[in-house]
């Protein structure tokens, strides 16, 4: 991927594809140090779905497809010198997953993080049922976005109609417009 | 700054189309999503194509989606555009540029941009 913002576009469709209600989104910069943190209320893994997820090519077994999402986004973690944890639960009452990357920004193989508002509307254009918990943190500040928040406001009005999506993209726009002139 | 009273308002004048809308759609434009497709730049042409339906006046008849992997990763970006009573096109090799153009050339004009579909790939 060409940048970080698509890995985590990606990532998050397993999110939505898992059935989560609600995925909380997070970036963290910190030093030289950006992490990602994916965190879904979807159906979960199981052990061994996971041990395959994490080893795709180190698996005796065929019993599904090889997904390429989860070793993408591991690659670029660990060029960097930082890497990938998956925790997952498929309990009834606590299912989710939480996808943590780290990634050392100062690395020569360091991919840019690129259009994260851009991968922000995508997810609410193609899933504008479903809630995200936008947060990236900078040592200067945070920008945020909550659909829920948005949803209240709406009062049924679909999150996909097209003055929503664009009222959307210009609210993140502004936001780290406010972070870089701080 | 955009506020969400701005947000409110989009609501108040949004409320009674809701209704109408649903239904009308007779064309459907699905993207390819999934990591294949993200990965050969799928993003902007989702983007460029939700930009062109609705700066274009499109909105009422066409919509504009999200899908998985259509399993013809080499060809990625894909975009498949259903039209009632018409055959499926199956787009390939997309880019936002492309994307305008069909907009324009296919769900304007109704003319197939039969130099991207797929039977014009080998
Ligand atoms: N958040 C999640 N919740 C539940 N299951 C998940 C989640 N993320 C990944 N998985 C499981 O791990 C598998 C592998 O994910 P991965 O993204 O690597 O590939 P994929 O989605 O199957 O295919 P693609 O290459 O199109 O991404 C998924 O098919 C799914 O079964
Ligand atoms: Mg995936």
């Amino acid at each position: 991927m060409k940048e970080l913002s698509l890995n985590i576009l990606d990532i998050t469709e397993n999110s939505v594809k898992a059935g989560a209600t609600l995925t909380e989104i997070s970036i963290i910069e910190n030093g030289d140090t950006l992490t990602i943190v994916i965190k879904d209320d979807g159906c979960g893994m199981s052990d061994e779905i996971l041990k395959t997820v994490e080893n795709p090519f180190y698996t005796t077994r065929i019993t599904r497809k090889v997904g390429l999402g989860i070793p993408l986004l591991k690659m670029a973690a660990e060029q960097t010198g930082g890497s990938v944890k998956i925790v997952s639960n498929t309990n009834v009452a606590t299912h989710g997953t939480t996808v943590t990357a780290n990634f050392f920004k100062n690395h020569l193989d360091f991919t840019p993080l690129g259009d994260i508002k851009e991968t922000i509307v995508t997810l609410i254009q193609g899933h504008p049922d479903t809630d995200f918990l936008f947060i990236h943190q900078t040592q200067l500040g945070e920008v945020k976005l909550d659909t829920r928040e948005l949803r209240a406001v709406l009062e049924g009005v679909p999150l996909d109609t097209y003055e929503v999506i664009v009222w959307i993209k210009e609210y993140l726009n502004e936001q780290y417009q406010l972070l870089d002139n701080r | 700054m955009k506020s969400l009273a701005e947000l409110q308002a989009i609501k108040d004048k949004m409320k009674d189309k809701v209704v109408i809308r649903e239904g009308v759609s007779t064309t459907r434009v699905v993207v390819g999503m999934a990591t294949c497709g993200i990965a050969a730049g799928a993003r902007p042409v989702l983007s460029a194509f939700v930009e062109a339906v609705n700066e274009g006046g499109l909105a009422q008849t066409v919509t504009v989606s999200q899908t998985g992997c259509v399993g013809l990763c080499q060809y990625e970006p894909i975009v498949e555009v259903y039209e009632a009573g018409k055959e499926k096109v199956t787009y390939v090799k997309m880019t936002a540029d492309k994307a305008k153009e069909v907009v324009e050339k296919h769900l304007k004009g109704g003319k197939v941009v039969t130099e991207y579909t797929v039977a014009n790939c080998e």
